[in-house]
């Protein structure tokens, strides 16, 4: 059964838990200077907006990838990033920086998270709830909204104030050295709850993954099922999006190693594996960056770089399974 | 028995399926004909729930198809289409055990695999069940599919062009297996054909579609005639005798 690889699924998920251990504790102590009282609550909640951010990307992704079909778009690609940027914009031109920062953060992404629920669930949901569409159609449909959300925050952005302009920016070139720790706690709250919901659902994403007809012949209700996973998909992108920003192809690099190595199709071991892939991938490169090379780069540039070369390869390829 | 009563679909401007009413009776094998685009289809797929319907009712066993749960209908009716595409990487065995899937919910009781391993061997792919489907042909993928539409296990099974892909040899062979699914098993079949002969030799009747209507419905013998076929198919046939059945000359 695993004649081209040696490992079962089992020792995949522990190499990787391991992997991720050694690489959370690296970051945690290497380079550690003065007192610890300091040093771990402060690298403590960088590690745990990483775990949460890789976790929420890499469970969208392959939720999205399950629902659509395919292994080439993602949430990010398709523009669900850009459609949250745009709200965070919209609120501060329409109510003003003040007006924002007079509100309750948590309420703030409450509704934000809301917001992006509503217009995700209206753009999103025809494009697969239907009969089976080209991937052509999709992957275009999916850069036309993108780049009409990014040329409407644009817009809005020029529009305003300077000054607002300044807390709008803040607020949306967060990178994972500069993570808004006060949206941690309620970003943790939504991903667990997120969690408990799609747990419900685990066995019936590998049916999903069989097509809409073969799923409806063996009795899954597609429609609520699709818009259920896309509504979870639309909190967890919300999450990672307010914690560091827009990360278009990271989701897309974690996933499709995931296949890869996780030699099954069943959901139940690629989710644990691509969100273990993610968290190695996040702290051990935010370590190797700040710690080896002491670059004050940005890891989102070397995961875009590196993520958007494989989505070329893939595209070349035509693996679009 | 399933009851198909004034069903209709509209597609955009075009009836694609006017008003149908049609029973389609238990046990044995029903074949539904008619040129392309006559609706044969679009009816298969609203009698399975695939796609809604215009207007109209389908009942299976009384079980109306858009209001009974979708879990329910799939431990009494199974639906094979044309073309399947899938994205995740299966092995046969993994396709024929996802037909257990509306009775474990995706944990497998040893009776589930047994029923798997029987699917299998009802189509001879005991050789193949370690393979990943995209390593195999066509034919032996169709032949997969059948295979979890029967572990499926469903009083009715629907086949749309389950001859697609075949070659003489495994076209024979899937029409004498569905044959015996029906004699042995006591299955429901309903399948869309479009090979004539086929539907001949193998169907207990014969429903021909013409234009999103039915035009006629019987026996073989009573709707393997010159004229009936030239009704539904503006097209002149000869028809003979061969070893006592009905045979449609068309080639020249």
């Amino acid at each position: 059964m695993l004649k081209s690889r040696g490992l079962r699924p089992i020792q995949v998920i522990l190499i990787l838990v391991a992997l991720s251990a050694v690489s959370i504790t690296l970051f945690m102590t290497v380079g550690a200077k003065g007192s610890w009282g300091f040093v771990l609550p402060f690298r403590g909640t960088k590690i745990l907006s990483m775990v949460l951010v890789g976790y929420a990307i890499a469970v969208s992704t392959v939720l999205f990838q399950t629902v659509s079909h395919n292994r080439i778009l993602t949430p990010s690609i398709m523009g669900f990033d850009a459609l949250y940027i745009l709200i965070q914009t919209g609120l501060i031109f329409l109510i003003g920086s003040g007006g924002v920062a007079m509100l309750d953060p948590c309420l703030l992404f409450a509704c934000q998270v809301v917001l992006m629920i509503v217009f995700s669930g209206i753009l999103y949901r025809w494009l697969f709830s239907g009969s089976s569409r080209s991937l052509h159609l999709l992957i275009l449909v999916g850069i036309v909204f993108g780049v009409l959300f990014r040329s409407l925050s644009g817009f809005m952005q020029r529009v305003i104030d300077p000054n607002e302009f300044v807390v709008l920016q803040d607020r949306l070139f967060a990178s994972f050295n500069n993570v808004d720790t006060s949206l941690l706690a309620v970003s943790a709250a939504a991903v667990l709850a997120t969690s408990l919901v799609g747990w419900r659902f685990m066995h019936t994403y590998d049916v999903l993954a069989l097509g809409r007809e073969t799923s409806i012949n063996l009795g899954v209700n597609h429609t609520r099922t699709v818009t259920i996973v896309l509504v979870l998909v639309a909190v967890l992108v919300s999450v990672s999006t307010a914690l560091v920003g827009p990360v278009t192809f990271f989701g897309l690099l974690v996933a499709s190693l995931a296949y890869q190595i996780a030699g099954s199709h069943k959901h139940a071991l690629v989710l644990p594996v691509a969100t273990l892939l993610a968290i190695v991938c996040l702290v051990g490169g935010q370590f190797v960056l700040e710690r080896i090379f002491a670059f004050d780069t940005a890891l989102s540039i070397v995961i875009d770089f590196v993520g958007g070369i494989v989505f070329l390869a893939l595209l070349i390829r035509g693996n679009t399974r | 028995m399933i009851e198909i009563c004034n069903v209709s679909k509209t597609l955009g401007d075009t009836i694609a399926v006017r008003g149908v009413s049609l029973q389609i009776p238990r046990k044995g094998v029903t074949s539904i004909i008619g040129p392309n685009g006559a609706g044969k289809s679009t009816l298969l797929s609203m009698v399975s729930r695939l796609l809604p319907m215009t207007a109209g009712t389908v009942t299976v066993d009384g079980l109306d198809v858009t209001s009974a749960p979708s879990d329910l209908l799939a431990k009494r009716l199974s639906i094979l289409r044309q073309d399947n595409r899938i994205s995740s990487r299966l092995t046969v065995r993994d396709l024929v055990e996802f037909g257990r899937y509306p009775y474990s919910k995706g944990r497998l009781t040893p009776e589930d695999r047994e029923k798997a391993a029987a699917a299998i061997g009802f189509l001879d792919l005991e050789d193949l069940t370690e393979r990943f489907l995209d390593e195999l042909s066509g034919g032996q993928c169709q032949r997969a599919y059948v295979a979890m539409v029967l572990c499926q296990d469903t009083d009715y099974v629907l086949f749309d062009e389950p001859l697609n892909n075949f070659d003489m040899k495994h076209a024979v062979n899937m029409m004498k297996l569905l044959r015996r699914a029906a004699d042995d098993l006591g299955k429901t079949v309903v399948l869309v054909l479009h090979d004539l002969n086929f539907a001949s030799c193998y169907s207990d009747y014969i429903v021909a579609m013409r234009d999103g209507d039915v035009a006629h419905q019987g026996t073989p013998d009573e709707i393997m005639r010159r004229e009936i076929i030239r009704s539904v198919y503006d097209m002149d046939v000869e028809i003979q005798d061969v070893r006592g059945r009905k045979i449609t000359f068309y080639y020249t």
